[in-house]
């Protein structure tokens, strides 16, 4: 097993390690996308994400990550546990976090028929892709600007539906694929199609840290966990370990935030002078606003929670010409001072 | 440092480690030091022609690297399944089940990959590559078979760029320690290199062992990156490993302020894009180098490049130079500044940006994008001459129905897979023609200023659709008595904004300087494979001539001639004519340049876009959702 650089080792990028933290309490909120430098942790930290995710139940043997609460043809129409047993076995497993790696061949993503079994024993059967072991967990993309095309359209439309449907080589597969789309890219190196954008519900910026401590901090890091990874980790562990309790705690308040009607309505302020488009922008603002207060052990929704989410909610969703980057940060500034108060 | 190829290489061999070399010397210091961590540090980039420089460098490196080091090269143009690996048909069809064959980069695992024409790679191939150097291994979800293959290695890029709109893309360019520059290396002026193997496998063994770097050098080198204005953390990072590999080489188990230095000059320099800024020496030589200070880099008092201390300061013995001495940050930033390439050191005098060095921070790979058309899937077919035999498809095809076909035909034996006419699978594109709008924009004086504003948004509208479209844009400008061409084509278009709104308007007309300029750049993308498309906003006044003096006729006449040119070229054009009162000179332009002729008194946005759009053949149909 190759040793995860620790989430919690990595220095800075707040605002990047806020929005992994928020998706993971609320899974609804969508995706996030991750702008940025090389350098910047991008990677590390989704890759990171998983050590912090509470386990899941699914039902033991499953190949389609099935939920045993849901009804039982939501799984896989292919799934045979599911046609047989009626109360089934479950078992704990860990949240995926599946990694879609460029040069990943489409029979790979959706599923296919699994060569093996044709080959040595003449059956035909289908072998789930990466988009059925991400379900109910997370799917990321580095570098999700290469992308090839065809895998692209193929995940937006698996996004929209939750559902992923294979019709190849004879065999008819439906299996829910149900993930969280983590994606991280530079967009110098080519930019993102803005209908994959749109299916992100936060989206950060991340830089190069400015501060030269921390900047030395990152570079004795990244030398310490290069010299011994086991070590580095285990001396980690308790503060990654508090990260992943916060995580945990939040999804089990998540329930019982209150979001007053003041704050629907300065988040809907929000959205009209930022001129974000749709409802999806205050969808997301409130859940991201919810999720923040649970972090942070809050009971209510306040100015200050939906201050801190208001730009990685809705920073992608300006109205504006895509043409203008720079301007975006100054405009959401503006408009929380405006609505906010300063 | 003394110019190239006049220095004395041959000083180079046994002292090879010391400092103030040559360009040669260090291109050898920095080989030795890939050969004993050619991971940690990620290889080199080595601008050079193919000539008998590239090559020694690249033996001297080879014979460095111990026996059993994967030294591989990667053929010019690579497919997935050779890089990453795939399904191995051979092996598969044998032995009756899916046999996985690795790629190069798996191949090369614990070695170094040579990358020929590293310039010419492919964003998304560079992408690949960047990732494997980063994870250490390769993902392989390919081919029906999901893989983690072990890949830990160093990259060679090899740059054979000649013109500046070539480069080896920033993905590489990052994460591989040196930039070494060969190309003004004389083959003549090099004397033999000592091979010292044995000191290579020594420091591997010993590399693991050395300890972790003070934290005075781990400062000193963030702080040193930094002043030059070196915005990755992982240039640092690369320096540290550099430093450490040079105490490994070196036989010590600490890394010290001659490791530093060294690592400070062959990782940081090439990598500078501004110079420190000079102040009081006072201020900064007695600060307390173990703690770096607590200052963002806006407000960071960068020290003084103190003159003269490069070469003396690192024979000193002592790791804690004596309160009054320079501090290792000075002693680094000093080591930097004497090792930037000459014309580089001018330019950031002057203030500029690099533009002549091989660290460019715009336009990753996407000039050579694959023209091939993006794989659209399979498709039932036979064999024909071109076409492309889709293997595994194929295979997998033929799979289910072996059980079968062998109870068929037991002649032909158990052991081979029976494949038939029926499962022949095609490899199917999409050649997609990518197209490229130049926008040519009359700023002049003559285009009054309200004028201007409605041509930009004009333009702004169309880049926004170019973006949708996934179209490139350029953007050509011309006013007083010059065209430039404000943004080179992109797709990558979030600057064009800024440009257009700070674009300055007034002047005379130079139309012909800007038909060429736009006639020049369209012939460029037709070169690179893309459908140009020149959209020409002006009110066809030019009054300043080819050689920028004004004089009307001949500007009018020059004009003319511009725009034939681009007819004869058979360039598709768009002349938009905003001209107020528009005259017989925009129609004959137009017509001269075989353009689509629209007059717009006033610039309308839309207007203009509908045109354009129905102009551009990409721009028709915007990508779909779904597939």
């Amino acid at each position: 097993m190759t040793q995860v650089f620790p989430f919690a080792a990595i220095v800075g990028q707040e605002d990047m390690k806020l929005a992994l933290l928020l998706v993971a309490t609320d899974r609804k909120i969508g995706g996030v996308m991750v702008f940025g430098d090389r350098g910047t942790g991008k990677s590390t930290a989704a890759r990171a994400l998983a050590s912090l995710l509470p386990p899941m139940e699914i039902v033991k043997g499953c190949r389609f990550n099935c939920d045993p609460k849901a009804s039982a043809d939501a799984c896989a129409n292919m799934c045979e546990i599911r046609s047989h047993d009626t109360r089934p076995l479950t078992e704990a497993v860990s949240i995926p976090v599946v990694d879609l790696p460029l040069g990943a061949t489409e029979d790979r993503v959706v599923g296919a028929l699994d060569l093996e079994r044709a080959l040595t024993r003449g059956e035909k059967g289908f072998e789930p892709g990466l988009l059925a072991r991400a379900h109910r967990g997370f799917l990321y993309i580095d570098e999700v600007n290469l992308l090839e095309d065809h895998l692209v359209d193929l995940l937006l439309d698996v996004a929209t539906s939750g559902e992923n449907i294979v019709e190849r080589e004879g065999l008819s597969v439906r299996h829910p694929a149900k993930f969280v789309l983590v994606g991280s890219g530079n967009p110098e190196e080519g930019e993102l199609r803005p209908q994959l954008l749109d299916r992100f519900g936060l989206s950060v910026d991340v830089r190069t840290p400015s501060k030269l401590t921390d900047r030395v901090e990152i570079l004795r890091r990244c030398d310490a966990f290069e010299r011994n990874p086991k070590e580095f980790n285990a001396y980690w562990l308790p503060r990654n370990q508090e990260v992943s309790d916060q995580i945990a705690a939040a999804r089990e308040r998540l329930g019982s935030i209150d979001v007053t009607d003041d704050s629907l309505e300065t988040m809907s302020k929000l959205c009209i002078a930022m001129g974000a488009d749709g409802l999806r922008g205050e969808l997301t603002l409130m859940r991201a606003s919810r999720a923040a207060a649970a972090l942070s052990g809050d009971a209510v929704v306040g100015a200050d929670h939906i201050r801190r989410v208001a730009g990685m909610a809705l920073r992608h969703r300006l109205r504006r010409n895509p043409l203008d980057q720079s301007g975006s940060d100054a405009r959401i500034e503006r408009a929380v001072a405006e609505v906010l108060g300063a | 440092m003394a110019p190239i190829g006049a220095s004395d290489p041959g000083a180079a061999s046994n002292a090879a480690l010391g400092p103030g070399s040559s360009p040669w010397t260090d291109s050898i210091v920095a080989a030795r030091l890939l050969a004993v961590d050619p991971v940690g540090l990620g290889g080199a980039v080595l601008t050079a022609g193919p000539g008998p420089v590239r090559d020694l460098w690249l033996d001297i490196l080879r014979l460095h690297i111990p026996e059993g080091v994967p030294f591989r090269r990667m053929p010019a143009s690579i497919e997935d399944d050779r890089l990453l690996g795939g399904v191995d048909l051979v092996a598969t069809l044998k032995l009756g089940q899916p046999v996985i064959q690795s790629g190069i980069l798996a191949q090369a695992d614990g070695g170094v990959v040579i990358i020929p024409m590293a310039e010419r790679l492919a964003a998304g191939i560079a992408a690949r590559i960047a990732g494997v150097i980063d994870r250490g291994e390769v993902l392989i979800e390919r081919d029906g078979l999901a893989r983690r293959v072990q890949a830990r290695i160093g990259v060679i890029a090899l740059n054979e760029a000649v013109s500046s709109d070539e480069m080896v893309p920033t993905a590489l360019l990052d994460r591989l320690a040196f930039h070494l520059d060969l190309s003004l290396i004389r083959p003549l002026g090099i004397d033999e290199t000592e091979i010292d193997d044995v000191a290579t496998t020594a420091a591997r063994a010993r590399l693991a062992t050395v300890a972790p770097a003070s934290d005075a050098i781990l400062g000193a080198l963030v702080v040193t990156a930094a002043k030059f204005g070196i915005p990755s953390v992982v240039a640092p990072l690369l320096a540290l490993r550099a430093a450490r590999a040079a105490a490994a080489l070196a036989g010590r188990d600490t890394i010290q302020e001659e490791d530093a230095i060294l690592a400070a000059r062959l990782v940081l320099a090439p990598r500078a894009l501004i110079l420190p800024e000079a102040e009081s020496a006072e201020s900064t030589a007695n600060e307390d180098q173990s703690t770096p200070r607590d200052e963002t880099l806006d407000e960071a008092p960068p020290p003084p490049p103190t003159e003269g201390a490069t070469p003396e300061a690192d024979q000193e013995p002592e790791d804690e130079p004596p309160p009054d001495a320079p501090s290792l940050e000075d002693i680094l930033l000093a080591a930097v500044e004497a090792a930037l390439p000459d014309g580089l050191l001018e330019s950031l005098r002057d203030g500029k940006q690099s533009r002549g060095s091989i660290i460019r921070r715009q336009g990753s790979g996407q000039a050579q994008a694959a023209l091939r058309g993006r794989p659209a899937g399979v498709r039932l077919g036979s064999l024909r001459p071109g076409a492309r035999l889709a293997l595994v498809d194929t295979l997998r095809a033929a799979a289910p129905w072996q059980p079968v076909r062998r109870r068929e035909t037991p002649e032909t034996g158990l052991q081979r897979v029976e494949v038939r006419r029926e499962d022949f699978r095609l490899k199917k594109f999409v050649q997609r023609r990518e197209s490229t709008i130049v926008f040519c924009v009359d700023a002049s004086g003559s285009t009054a200023f309200q004028r201007l504003a409605e041509a930009k948004g004009a333009v702004e509208l169309l880049l926004a659709e170019a973006y949708v479209a996934r179209t490139y844009a350029a953007l050509i400008v011309f006013r007083g008595n010059e065209a430039e061409l404000l943004l080179p084509p992109t797709r990558s278009l979030s600057r064009a904004k800024s440009l257009l709104a700070n674009l300055p308007g007034g002047g005379g007309t130079p139309l012909a300087s800007g038909i060429d300029l736009a006639t020049m750049t369209a012939l460029g993308e037709r070169a690179r494979g893309r459908e140009p498309l020149v959209v020409l906003l002006t009110d066809g006044r030019g009054n300043i001539a080819r050689d920028g003096v004004a004089a009307r006729s001949r500007a009018g006449d020059d004009a003319l001639d511009a725009a034939r040119q681009l007819g004869l070229h058979g360039l598709a054009a768009v002349f938009v004519d905003t001209s107020p009162r528009p005259r017989n000179e925009g129609a004959d332009l137009a017509t001269a340049m075989s353009a689509r002729y629209v007059s717009l008194p006033y610039v309308e946005a839309g207007a203009v876009r509908d045109v354009v759009v129905a102009a551009t053949p990409g721009l028709e149909r915007a990508p779909q959702r779904g597939r």
